[in-house]
């Protein structure tokens, strides 16, 4: 439930979880994708996106807090018209562990 | 074989799908479009005199026939100037899809001349867009928008061709199948028969209609519910009309200028029904103090609605007319006797109240002697401030696609134009604007389309050469500090309208302004009908921004 008059919400001080998104693959996905985000001042801390082998989708896989918003966010996810799947993971998903010896 | 280019594929492409009217303004980068547009005996073009204005009509159209209805723009500023009335669509939840042009493919990325990222602009304020690539996606592309613009919950899609494709020569073998409405959402029956047991058993319920109800043409069974539940119904600003305001179970528009008794009754429910509405922050004040001891059963097309703002009880994802009909079978006949005993004691204590409504020079006897002069198939478009409010709280609004207006953007500049799509979507209804000084003067250019297409539509001017709005604002809750919200010249708006070829006429210099008045609205053909309003009316019972819709001041 949303006040009407939010207070920014501090979300470093939440858990983790990894989104796993199945998409089209064309540009401006992101964009429509990052932008649900950011205007909602919603941080995403992790992003990473390939092509799948069939090259006409997309996956994304999306580091956020889980916030009280997060079902919101999932749900907006699920509305757009490129994004074909939402599965939700906890933080313990290897995907962007695996990833951090690229961020030294 | 079928052989074109881009351009024609397009015009065949929105001929099939049934569009009959666009409205929009040429340019460089749309010129190919508007040469194939050219040879079309189906579609008639209407050009507007400023973008926005075209996106207005077209929405007006949208708004009165319920499909999804077309504008176009030129690249650049012709596209940047569509954005507004693209965005008020999207809060709306109104089917348009804009078509624009954009600089040649190889020519996007370098700031060509007018070259804009009308894609990019648009991501937030679509519920869909695309940038096409090649002539052949055109055969997907085009009947999409049309689907995901009138699917699941309406809205704008933009679809933005540069001009390249637009020129480039196809060959297919069969036009694309026309698009049709995507299947709503399964509704499981369990939730239909929890909602049920819920109303049933509820004392105090309350039904709570928003534009959902129209835009899913569900008035008829929303009014089936009411009686056959015995549940007092208000209304959004969007769902005005879906039940006749005189039905004794209507009590009226709920929130920041709703009737006290109707946000009393609210506050007194047990159980709160909401049909295509999203708890928006006007209708419910402060979201906590928000019917306290209501249970929820929320019914959306739109699933992240539900839970949104309040948690519901039952919450059932799926058309609402389908959910109404699935829901009226088990639904028990009730009187209600007590409750709605109840709910007349509290109409009786805090009435709506209509000072001066017999005096047709007052802001309510306006509305009242506009209402006495029209029957229920007129349609009544309003721009956005007092008037917008008073016209609200005072119409007798009495059936669905009856009442357009801008609810979420609140876009000063809506009004007419919207009138005159209105009219191009039904040449056989009288459409009246009612505008506000300002708010006219956004758009007031429209009036040479008004006057060239010779439209029935008049437009009443409730003239208190101010902001009225912002000027009540100030006044109530600034100090009294008035800041840029009255004007200090005073257009002529009759010799304006005259100077664009409309008639006009002047409610003040009326000896009998009931009958001028009356007079005007039944001659066929355009007409501005000007009346000063006095700027020290102000739009009561409001609810202050940010209280409890229980406190609200005045009236
Ligand atoms: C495009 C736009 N700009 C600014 C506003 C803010 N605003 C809301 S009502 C209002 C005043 C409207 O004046 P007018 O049309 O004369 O109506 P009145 O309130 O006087 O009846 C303003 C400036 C708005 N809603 N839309
Ligand atoms: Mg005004």
């Amino acid at each position: 439930m949303i006040e009407q008059v939010a207070e920014p919400l501090q979300q470093a001080s939440f858990a983790k979880v990894v989104l796993e998104l199945d998409v089209n693959n064309h540009p401006g996905v992101m964009s429509h994708i990052c932008n649900l985000f950011a205007r909602r001042a919603f941080n995403m801390e992790g992003i990473l996106c390939m092509p799948l082998s069939s090259g006409d989708r997309s996956r994304i896989w999306l580091l956020v807090f889980e916030d009280q918003r997060l079902e919101q966010m999932i749900r907006q996810l699920e509305k757009l018209e490129d994004v074909l799947h939402v599965r939700r993971h906890g933080a313990e998903h290897e995907v962007f562990e695996r990833l951090e010896d690229f961020f030294h | 074989m079928n052989q074109m280019t881009g351009a024609q594929l397009i015009v065949r492409l929105l001929e099939r799908q049934g569009v009959r009217t666009i409205a929009g303004i040429p340019g460089g980068a749309i010129l190919p479009l508007y040469d194939a547009l050219s040879g079309s005996d189906i579609i008639h073009h209407v050009l507007a005199r400023h973008e926005q204005g075209a996106g207005f009509m077209a929405q007006g159209m949208a708004r009165v026939s319920g499909k999804p209805e077309v504008c176009f723009a030129s690249s650049g500023p012709g596209a940047t100037n569509l954005v507004t009335a693209i965005a008020d669509a999207m809060l709306d939840s109104i089917p348009l899809v804009a078509i624009t042009g954009q600089v040649p493919l190889p020519m996007i990325g370098t700031d060509a001349f007018q070259e804009v990222d009308i894609y990019g602009m648009t991501v937030p304020i679509t519920k869909h867009n695309f940038l096409v690539r090649s002539a052949r996606e055109l055969l997907e592309v085009i009947p999409e928008a049309f689907r995901i613009a009138m699917s699941g919950r309406p809205g704008p899609v933009l679809v933005d061709v540069p001009k390249d494709v637009q020129n480039q020569i196809i060959e297919f073998a069969q036009f694309p199948p026309v698009a049709v409405r995507s299947p709503s959402p399964v509704v499981q029956v369990e939730q239909i028969e929890a909602a049920a047991r819920m109303i049933n058993e509820a004392e105090r319920p309350v039904l709570y209609l928003g534009g959902g109800v129209i835009h899913s043409g569900a008035a008829q069974q929303a009014v089936n519910l009411a009686e056959q539940a015995g549940l007092p119904t208000t209304m959004t600003l969007m769902a005005l009309g879906s039940m006749p305001v005189d039905h004794p179970l209507s009590i009226g528009m709920l929130g920041m200028h709703g009737a006290r008794y109707t946000n009393f009754v609210l506050e007194e429910s047990d159980l709160l029904i909401c049909v295509g509405a999203r708890f928006d922050d006007r209708a419910i004040g402060k979201a906590a103090q928000f019917c306290p001891n209501a249970k929820i059963v929320h019914v959306d097309v739109d699933p992240s609605e539900l839970h949104k703002i309040k948690n519901a009880h039952v919450a059932i994802n799926g058309d609402v007319a389908e959910v109404l009909d699935a829901l009226l079978p088990r639904v028990k006949v009730q009187l209600r006797e007590g409750w709605l005993a109840r709910v007349a004691a509290l109409r009786t204590a805090f009435p709506m109240q209509f000072p001066e409504q017999d005096n047709p020079r007052s802001h309510y006897g306006l509305i009242h002697a506009v209402a006495e002069a029209l029957d229920d198939e007129a349609v009544i478009t309003t721009d956005v401030g007092q008037h917008q409010m008073w016209v609200a709280q005072a119409y007798p609004f009495r059936r669905p696609r009856q009442w357009l207006t801008s609810g979420g953007l609140g876009t000063m500049g809506f009004g007419m134009p919207a009138a005159l799509g209105a009219a191009m979507a039904a040449p056989e209804r009288t459409v009246v604007c009612f505008s506000g000084d300002g708010s006219f003067m956004m758009n007031i250019q429209e009036l040479a389309t008004l006057a060239e297409q010779q439209l029935n539509v008049k437009i009443v001017l409730m003239n208190n050469n101010a902001l009225g709005l912002v000027y009540q604002q100030q006044n109530l809750f600034y100090g009294k500090r008035v800041f840029a919200s009255r004007y200090k010249g005073e257009p002529d708006f009759l010799r304006i309208a005259e100077g664009f070829g409309i008639p006009a006429i002047d409610l003040d210099a009326a000896a009998n302004p009931q009958a001028t008045l009356a007079q005007a609205l039944q001659t066929p053909g355009p007409c501005l009908i000007h009346a000063s309003i006095d700027r020290e009316q102000f739009v009561y019972p409001m609810v202050p921004p940010g209280a409890a819709n229980t406190e609200m001041i005045g009236g």
